[in-house]
C-alpha cells in the first residue's frame, strides 16, 4: 500500500509544478491554456542539458529557463499585442508541442540516469512515513516548498495583494498606478517557470528519457487542477494528490481485478472539478477568496 | 514599451491588409526557419500553401477539411461576441456525434429522406444539451462556463471511449474499439458536379457548412436577436436598459455554438469516417476557436479563416511527402502562422505607439510610488 | 513585396518540375506512420525495415513516409496523395489505418496497397502482421522460471485479437514451466503513453510482481523495472540501452523481409492477395521461423533459464503450435482437449477469454 501512495505522490508531482504556476497567472487575471506547450518545452530542454553535461540538477534550471522563455512569448503576444488569451494559448500548446519535438528529434533513443534520492538523515528511517515523506529526489520538495511559497506571497506579502489586485479588477489596479502589464509578464513568466519545470520531472525522474508530446494531455490536467484548487495553493496540493491517486486507483483497481470501466473513475476528477466551482459560485465562504473576475480578459491602458 | 490605442474607425485598406502583411511575416518567419533546418525554403512554402491546391480535387478536400471548422466556428461567434466564452466545442461536437450515431445504429432500417434530417437534429440535441450544462450553471450559480466547458471535454472524450470499447462496440470488429459501419443512408455522399465529376471528397457537408456561415453571418447582423447579443456583448448596462435579459442570451448563444458542434461531429462522422471510433475530432472543436478569432467574430470571414487553418494542416502533409519534413516543423510552422494571424487582428483594432523604454519607464515608476 | 511573392512563387515552380522532371525508373513505394519513429518500439521498427529496403534495393526503389498520421479521414487524404504520387505499393502501419486504406485501394485499382494488423481486404489490398504472440510464449517460459513472487505484470494496450494471443500465449509458455505463476494485466489504453505506463509498471511492482511485460510501445516501464531492480522484456525494438541490467530480452519486429518480398513481388509481377474462399488469402503473417519476429540475445538470466529459453524459441521455430490442448480459460472451462490445436481463424474469433494464470476477464 505505501508502495502504491508513493507512485500517487510521484506521479503529482509534475501537476503540483505546472498547476501551481499556472495558478499565479491565473491570479494575476491571465489565462494561459499553452500549459502543455509550455511543460513540453521544459522537458525537452532538461533532458538535453541534463544529457549534454550529465547533471540532472542543470537540467532542471534548463526546463525553468525554457518554460520562463516560452511562457514569454505567450506574454508578448497576450499582453504586448493584447491578443485573445484563449486563442494565443492555444496557438502556444500547438507551437510548444512542434518546437519540442525538433529541439528533441536527435535526443530521441537516449537514456540518462534522473535525479538521484535524497534520504534526509533520521526522518529517513522512520518506518513507513520515512520512505513517503523523506526519501525523495530534490523536486519533490521543491515542489512543496513552491507552493508554500505561492501561498505566502499570494496571502501574506504586498506582491500578493498587488498580483491579486490586477487579477481582480485591472482597471482599478491601474488606476492605482499599478503596471498591470507588468505585473501580469511576471506572473505569466513564473507560470511558465513552474510548467517548465513539471515538464522537467518527466525526463528527469520518472521517466528517464525523451520522447515526443511526452506529457500526453498533462498540462491541460494541471489547468483543470486550478480550478478543482479553487485558485489556493494549498489545494493545489492535495488536488494534485486527487488527480493523482484516481489515476493511480484506476490502474491497481485493474490490477486487483475491478469489473468498473476505467473511462468513469478517469472522468471523476472533471466531474468534480465542475462541482467545485458549482460550489465556489454558491458559497463565497467555502472558497475563501473567489476566482479572479478579470480572468482571461484583455487589458488595455490606453483611454 | 509597446503600447495599443483603439482605432476609432478601421480603414477598409487596413482590414484588407492586415492579414496579408500577416501571412507575408509568417512566410518571412517560416522562410528563415525552413532555411535554418536545411530544407530549400521557397520549395518548402510551396509545399505548404501552393501544392496542397494545385489540382481541383485537391481544393475540395481543403473544402472537406475546412467544414467542421467552419461550422464550429460559426457557431462559436454567437458566444465571443455576447463575450461568453464557450471553449468546450470539442465536447459539445462529440457528443453530437454519439447522438447522431445513435439514431444512425439504432434505426439501420430508416430511409434517406428520414435518417438525415433526424440525424442532423440529434447531432444538434447532443451537443446542445451538452452546451446547456455550462449555460444552465452559469444563469443559476454563476459559474465559470470557460472552466466548465472545458471539463465537460475531457468528460466527453472519456464517454465517447467508453462506448465504443463497450456497449456499442461492433461484435463483429474482432474486439476492435469500433461501432458497426453506418447504413449508407447514413453516410453523406460526395457531391457530383456536373460536367466535373466528383471533386476529391467534397461532400454535401460542405455545402451545409457554407449556407450554416452565412445563415449565421445574416442572424447576427440583420436579425434582433443578433442584435440582442452584440449588445449584451458591448454593453451589458445598455442591453438591460433595452429589456434584454442576460440570462437569456447566455443559455441561447451557448446552445446556438453547441448544437453547431454538435452537427459538426455527425458531419464529420457520416461523410469521413462512417462510423463511431475512439477519435473522431482531432481537435477540430479547439481549432475552431482560433478560426473564430481570425476572422474576427465575423462568420462571412469564418470561411477564409477556416479555410486558410485547414491549408495549414493539409501543407503539412503535403510537406512531408514531398519533402520528408518531420511533421514537428509543421506543428512549429503553425504556430508561428497561428501567432502572426493573432497579432495582425491587434494592429488592425489599435494603433500601436512602440516608444523608447525611457519615457514609459518614468510613468510606471511615477504611478508605483 | 509584390515582387518577392512572385519570384517565390515562380522560383517554387520551377524547383518542384525539375524534380519531377527527374523522375525516372525507381519503384515508388509509400509508408504512413502513427507517431513519429523516435517513439523506440513500434513505428521506429517500421522506419528500420524501409532504411532496410533502401539499402537492399539500393537506387531500384524511392521509399517516402508520412508520420503522425492520425487514424481517421487524415489517413485517407495522406494515402490517396501518397498514391497520387506514383507510390506503386503502400505500406500503412496501424490497424486504425484499415477502413481508409480499403476506400483508397478501390479509388486506385493500379496501386498495391499492405495494411499492417488488419483483416479487411480487397483486389489490391493486402495485409500482413507478424506473430508477435510467439515471442510472448519465450517470455512466459523465461518469466515462470524467473519469478521468486509467483507475480507477474503485464501492460496491454487495447483488448484486440493480437493482445489477447500475446497475454494467452504468454500464461500458456509461463504454466508450462511454473503451474503457480500467476499473470495481472493493466489495460493502459494507449499504444503510447510513457508517463503512464511507467506508472501502471510502478502499480504492478508495488502489488508484488517481480517480472514485468509491455504490449505498449515506450521503453519506460524498462526504465522503471531497472530502477526498481525487477526484469521485464522490451518490445518491438531493442530497448537494452534503456534498461541494460533488467531486460531479460526483446522481442523485435523484423518487417524487412516483409516489405522486400512484397517489393519483389510487386517488381517481378507476381504480387498478388490470393484467392480461393479462404478468409485468410492474401494475409502474410509469419513468425520466429521466417524471421519476422526476431529475439535479442538472453541476458540477465541464469544458464538452465537461457537454455529453457533457447529450446523454447527453438520448438516454435520447428513448428510447434502454442495454441494446442489441452487447456482451458480461467473460469475452469475447458477450451481445448488434448490434441486439439487451434489454426489460424480461431485466433481471430474465437479468442475471447483469458487462459489459466491470468486474473481478471477482458474488459468490454
Amino acid at each position: 500500500m505505501e508502495q502504491l501512495i508513493l507512485t500517487v505522490i510521484l506521479t503529482s508531482v509534475p501537476l503540483i509544478f505546472a498547476a501551481s504556476g499556472e495558478l499565479i497567472a491565473e491570479r494575476s487575471g491571465v489565462l494561459n491554456l499553452g500549459v502543455e506547450g509550455m511543460m513540453l518545452m521544459g522537458a525537452v530542454s532538461a533532458f538535453a542539458i541534463a544529457m549534454g553535461t550529465g547533471s540532472p540538477i542543470l537540467g532542471m534550471f534548463a526546463g525553468a529557463f525554457a518554460g520562463a522563455l516560452t511562457a514569454g512569448i505567450f506574454a508578448f503576444f497576450a499582453l504586448g499585442l493584447a491578443t485573445n488569451q484563449v486563442a494565443t494559448g492555444l496557438a502556444l500548446t500547438i507551437f510548444g508541442t512542434g518546437l519540442s519535438g525538433l529541439i528533441g528529434a536527435p535526443l530521441v533513443g537516449h537514456a540518462i540516469d534522473g535525479l538521484p534520492q535524497i534520504h534526509i538523515p533520521l526522518l529517513a528511517d522512520i518506518p513507513i512515513l520515512g520512505m513517503l515523506l523523506f526519501q525523495h529526489d530534490i523536486m519533490v520538495y521543491l515542489a512543496v516548498i513552491m507552493v508554500g511559497l505561492c501561498a505566502w506571497v499570494l496571502n501574506a506579502t504586498r506582491v500578493g495583494l498587488i498580483i491579486r489586485a490586477v487579477g481582480d479588477n485591472h482597471d482599478s489596479a491601474h488606476a492605482l498606478g499599478y503596471s498591470v502589464l507588468g505585473v501580469r509578464l511576471l506572473a505569466v513568466m513564473f507560470g511558465g517557470m513552474m510548467a517548465g519545470l513539471g515538464g522537467a520531472y518527466l525526463p528527469l525522474v520518472l521517466t528517464p528519457h525523451w520522447a515526443e508530446g511526452m506529457t500526453a494531455g498533462r498540462g491541460w490536467i494541471a489547468l483543470a487542477l486550478v480550478v478543482f484548487a479553487s485558485w489556493r495553493p494549498w489545494r493545489v496540493l492535495g488536488g494534485a494528490l486527487v488527480f493523482g491517486g484516481i489515476t493511480i486507483m484506476q490502474l491497481a483497481g485493474q490490477a486487483r481485478g475491478w469489473t468498473i470501466p476505467s473511462q468513469f473513475l478517469s472522468m471523476l476528477p472533471y466531474l468534480a472539478t465542475i462541482i467545485v466551482l458549482v460550489l465556489i459560485a454558491r458559497n463565497r465562504e467555502f472558497a475563501l477568496a473567489n476566482s479572479p473576475a478579470c480572468l482571461g480578459r484583455i487589458f488595455h491602458a490606453g483611454k | 514599451m509597446i503600447s495599443l490605442i483603439p482605432r476609432k474607425d478601421i480603414p477598409l485598406a487596413l482590414t484588407v491588409m492586415t492579414p496579408i502583411i500577416a501571412i507575408a511575416l509568417t512566410l518571412i518567419v517560416g522562410a528563415i526557419i525552413f532555411a535554418t533546418l536545411g530544407y530549400d525554403p521557397l520549395r518548402a512554402l510551396y509545399q505548404f500553401f501552393i501544392a496542397p491546391v494545385s489540382r481541383p480535387d485537391q481544393i475540395g478536400d481543403l473544402f472537406v477539411k475546412a467544414c467542421p471548422l467552419i461550422i464550429i466556428a460559426s457557431g462559436l461567434v454567437f458566444c465571443y461576441r455576447a463575450n461568453v466564452w464557450n471553449i468546450g466545442a470539442e465536447g459539445q461536437l462529440i457528443l453530437g456525434a454519439v447522438f447522431a450515431g445513435y439514431v444512425a445504429l439504432t434505426f439501420p432500417g430508416l430511409p434517406g429522406w428520414a435518417m438525415m434530417p433526424l440525424m442532423v437534429i440529434a447531432g444538434m440535441i447532443g451537443g446542445l444539451l451538452w452546451a446547456m450544462i455550462p449555460a444552465l450553471l452559469k444563469t443559476r450559480f454563476n459559474t465559470n462556463e470557460i472552466l466548465v466547458s472545458l471539463m465537460l471535454t475531457y468528460v466527453a472524450a472519456l464517454l465517447i471511449d467508453w462506448i465504443v470499447r463497450g456497449p456499442w462496440r461492433d461484435p463483429m470488429s474482432f474486439g476492435f474499439p469500433l461501432t458497426k459501419m453506418y447504413e449508407d443512408a447514413a453516410l453523406i455522399s460526395r457531391i457530383e458536379l456536373p460536367g466535373i465529376g466528383y471533386l476529391g471528397q467534397l461532400h454535401w457537408g460542405v455545402v451545409g457548412a457554407l449556407l450554416l456561415a452565412v445563415g449565421a453571418w445574416f442572424v447576427l447582423s440583420r436579425m434582433l436577436v443578433g442584435f440582442q447579443v452584440k449588445v449584451m456583448g458591448a454593453a451589458p448596462r445598455a442591453g438591460r436598459f433595452a429589456g434584454f435579459s442576460p440570462s437569456f442570451v447566455t443559455v441561447m448563444v451557448l446552445g446556438i455554438s453547441g448544437a453547431a458542434a454538435g452537427v459538426a461531429g455527425m458531419v464529420e462522422v457520416s461523410a469521413n469516417i462512417g462510423q463511431l471510433q475512439p477519435d473522431i475530432s482531432f481537435g477540430y472543436g479547439f481549432t475552431a476557436i482560433i478560426v473564430a478569432f481570425l476572422a474576427r467574430l465575423n462568420p462571412l470571414a469564418v470561411i477564409g479563416a477556416g479555410l486558410v487553418v485547414a491549408l495549414a494542416e493539409l501543407g503539412g502533409d503535403s510537406a512531408q511527402i514531398a519533402l520528408g519534413m518531420p511533421k514537428v516543423v509543421t506543428g512549429v510552422f503553425k504556430g508561428i502562422l497561428l501567432f502572426m494571424l493573432l497579432a495582425g487582428e491587434t494592429f488592425n483594432r489599435f494603433h500601436v505607439e512602440i516608444r523608447l523604454p525611457k519615457s514609459a519607464a518614468t510613468k510606471v515608476s511615477a504611478g508605483q510610488n | 513585396m509584390k515582387k518577392f511573392f512572385t519570384t517565390m512563387v515562380a522560383g517554387a515552380f520551377a524547383a518542384v518540375s525539375g524534380v519531377s522532371a527527374a523522375v525516372a525508373d525507381p519503384v515508388k513505394v509509400g509508408f504512413v506512420y502513427l507517431t513519429n519513429p523516435g517513439d523506440h518500439g513500434w513505428t521506429y521498427a517500421h522506419e528500420v525495415a524501409r532504411l532496410d529496403v533502401n539499402k537492399h534495393f539500393g537506387d531500384k526503389v524511392e521509399t517516402t513516409y508520412v508520420e503522425n498520421v492520425p487514424e481517421g479521414p487524415d489517413a485517407a487524404r495522406v494515402i490517396r496523395e501518397l498514391a497520387r504520387q506514383g507510390n506503386e505499393i503502400i505500406f500503412t502501419t496501424s490497424f486504425g489505418y484499415m477502413d481508409p486504406t480499403l476506400k483508397v485501394s478501390k479509388e486506385f485499382p493500379d496501386v498495391k496497397f499492405e495494411h499492417i494488423t488488419g483483416y479487411k481486404r480487397s483486389g489490391n489490398m493486402a495485409t500482413g502482421n507478424i506473430r508477435f504472440y510467439e515471442g510472448r510464449y519465450v517470455q512466459g517460459v523465461v518469466a515462470g522460471m524467473m519469478t521468486k513472487s509467483n507475480k507477474i505484470g503485464y501492460l496491454a494496450s487495447f483488448p484486440i485479437p493480437e493482445v489477447i494471443q500475446g497475454i494467452n500465449a504468454f500464461a500458456l509458455g509461463m504454466r508450462s514451466v511454473n503451474p503457480d505463476a500467476e499473470m495481472s494485466i493493466i489495460w493502459v489504453n494507449s499504444w503510447y503513453d510513457p508517463v503512464k505506463e511507467a506508472d501502471a509498471a510502478k502499480v504492478h511492482i508495488a502489488e508484488g510482481a517481480d517480472i514485468l511485460a509491455q504490449h505498449t510501445d515506450s521503453p519506460a516501464m524498462l526504465q522503471t523495472a531497472e530502477k526498481a531492480g525487477v526484469h521485464g522484456f522490451g518490445q518491438s525494438s531493442d530497448m537494452k540501452a534503456f534498461a541494460p541490467k533488467a531486460q531479460l530480452f526483446s522481442s523485435v519486429n523484423n518487417w524487412a523481409p516483409y516489405y522486400i518480398s512484397k517489393i519483389e513481388q510487386l517488381m517481378d509481377g507476381s504480387w498478388s492477395t490470393g484467392d480461393g474462399p479462404d478468409h485468410w488469402a492474401g494475409n502474410t503473417w509469419l513468425g520466429m521461423a521466417d524471421d519476422y519476429l526476431v529475439l535479442t540475445e538472453f541476458e540477465n538470466m541464469p544458464a538452465d533459464v537461457k537454455a529453457a529459453a533457447e529450446a523454447a524459441e527453438g520448438k516454435i521455430k520447428g513448428g510447434f503450435n502454442i495454441f494446442t490442448g489441452p487447456y482451458s480459460d480461467n473460469q475452469g472451462t475447458v477450451i481445448l482437449k488434448a490434441g486439439e490445436a487451434y489454426h489460424d481463424g480461431n485466433l481471430w474469433n474465437d479468442m475471447n477469454y483469458y487462459v489459466e494464470g491470468v486474473n481478471g476477464k477482458i474488459p468490454g
